[in-house]
């Protein structure tokens, strides 16, 4: 087939086909990916990134399925990047979050994306930000992240949202699940999902209570509480005039550029020491001449570490 | 957000093979399918299970999406012949060929199984095929696939 600039434009038109397999060579770094993404870079920044994080089995999936339902009904186009953990063991996994979408299936303004925690090469959270690039510059006016927020990649993740929906159900012991898992300060919005059981009253007085404890500075935005279920849709329409209203929060207070900002130098931060660790490594002339130095005595790590910097 | 994040996942040295595993049609039971799925991520593969009663065209798209290397569609309902064909007549129906191989999975006598290798069939595996050999057969087939778009 042609080359990468083919490939960029067949993206960039929506190409189902084409965003699936650069989404594969992102998770590969396959040869000639980073061209594709410089590129693709220029024609994203249009869509609001929206993070569903919570324990497994909360039902953020099935959420997000409703969610997508609810964007696609007032004619908004949702691309889905769905994350799983992999086996520790065995580095395989086992994708599952399709199975609740079953919805969204022949509908052609949806794409969906199942991602393994340890799949990608350069990790979770570099393919997961370049997937987001990917279906961004695809057109998509929504992006939805699952991810269940326990590793510190998967927050690096979810950081990578303008809206974080933090999703808790009733009935799991008395202190609500997220304060354990540490979720409760990225949430923009708390979602007490699998409102129709018992309890569920309780969980939004608990969360309530937590952030009405949390330090408030004025201007801020509040982070509301809203109760879903997502088996049936109640609430949904709601939770997505919430998620719209926090995007309208973040762009009338400039908040969406800082973040932006704060994001884009992450990631520059993130690729530069990528690039810098790959011209410092044995095997390299230059570094292997420097080790040989400092293991001699010769000379002292942090010099020679110092002298190589200057020398990239 | 730390750079060990970054570093911490691979050897850099394989990518995972990534299997859509599918059910089509009515039968109920995955209890086989979930088996597999289970001896194939142990293999350290990529398996996305798309659940039960899904239509040829559903499975297509999450295989095209999910940009697998294999497909494996599970049957016991005994209509494997006909949803094949469908799936074959969708498959020729898209402007691109898709590179994902397709494995079936189900009970069915040998003339279905001669009859499906001829519409593009990769394996058929049945219940007494190995969990050993379910991974190997696997494993061949992502191989020969073309590495470029
Ligand atoms: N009762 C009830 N069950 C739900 C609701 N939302 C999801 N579920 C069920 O919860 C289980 C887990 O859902 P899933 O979306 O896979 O959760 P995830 O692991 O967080 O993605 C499934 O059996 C869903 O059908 C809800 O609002 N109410
Ligand atoms: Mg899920």
């Amino acid at each position: 087939m042609t080359g990468t600039v083919s490939l960029t434009d067949r993206v960039v038109r929506g190409d189902v086909g084409a965003i699936a397999r650069l989404i594969t060579q992102i998770e590969r770094r396959s040869p000639g990916v980073d061209e594709v993404l410089s590129e693709l870079h220029h024609s994203a920044g249009r869509a609001h990134v929206i993070g569903v994080t919570g324990s497994p089995g909360s039902g953020k999936s099935t959420l997000v399925s409703a969610l997508t339902e609810q964007y696609r009904r007032a004619g908004r186009t949702v691309g889905i990047i769905a994350v799983d953990p992999s086996s520790v063991f065995t580095g395989g996994a086992i994708l599952g979050d399709r199975i609740r979408m079953a919805a969204l299936a022949g509908d052609p303004g949806v794409f969906i994306r199942s991602i393994a925690t340890r799949g990608a090469l350069g990790g979770l959270s570099r393919a997961a930000l370049d997937a987001i690039t990917t279906l961004d510059a695809a057109g998509k006016d929504i992006i939805i992240l699952e991810t269940v927020g326990v590793g510190q990649a998967e927050v690096d993740v979810i950081s990578a949202a303008q809206t974080v929906a933090v999703v808790s159900v009733p009935g799991m012991g008395d202190d609500v699940q997220a304060i354990k898992a540490g979720l409760l300060e990225i949430a923009d919005v708390h979602v007490v999902n699998k409102s129709d059981r018992e309890g569920a009253h309780k969980t939004v007085s608990e969360l309530r209570e937590m952030l009405r404890l949390a330090p408030r500075v004025p201007g801020q935005w509040t982070v509301p509480i809203k109760q879903t279920v997502s088996a049936t849709g109640q609430g949904v329409p709601e939770l997505v005039d919430r998620f719209d209203e926090h995007l309208a929060w973040l762009a009338d207070t400039g908040e969406r550029e800082r973040r932006a900002w704060r994001n884009t130098a992450t990631r520059i931060r993130w690729l530069a020491e990528e690039l810098v660790l790959d011209r410092l490594k044995p095997g390299r002339p230059d570094f292997d001449r420097t080790v040989d130095e400092v293991t001699a005595r010769r000379d002292d790590p942090l010099s020679a570490a110092r002298r190589l910097m200057e020398q990239l | 957000m730390q750079g060990a994040t970054m570093r911490s996942t691979q050897d850099g040295s394989e990518h995972a093979i990534r299997v859509l595993l599918a059910k089509i049609g009515l039968d109920g039971h995955d209890r086989g399918v979930k088996v597999v799925a289970r001896t194939l991520r142990d293999a350290g593969m990529e398996v996305i299970y798309t659940g039960l009663h899904r239509t040829p065209e559903q499975v297509i798209e999450a295989a095209i999406q999910e940009d697998v290397d294999v497909l494996g569609i599970s049957l016991l309902s005994g209509a494997h012949m006909p949803i094949f064909t469908k799936i074959f007549q969708l498959l020729g129906d898209l402007p691109e060929t898709p590179r994902f191989s397709i494995v079936a999975g189900g009970v069915m006598p040998d003339e279905d199984e001669e009859q499906l290798k001829k519409m593009g069939v990769a394996e058929v595996l049945s219940q007494d095929t190995t969990p050993d050999d379910i991974v190997a057969k696997v494993r061949w087939l992502a191989q020969d696939q073309p590495s470029q778009l």
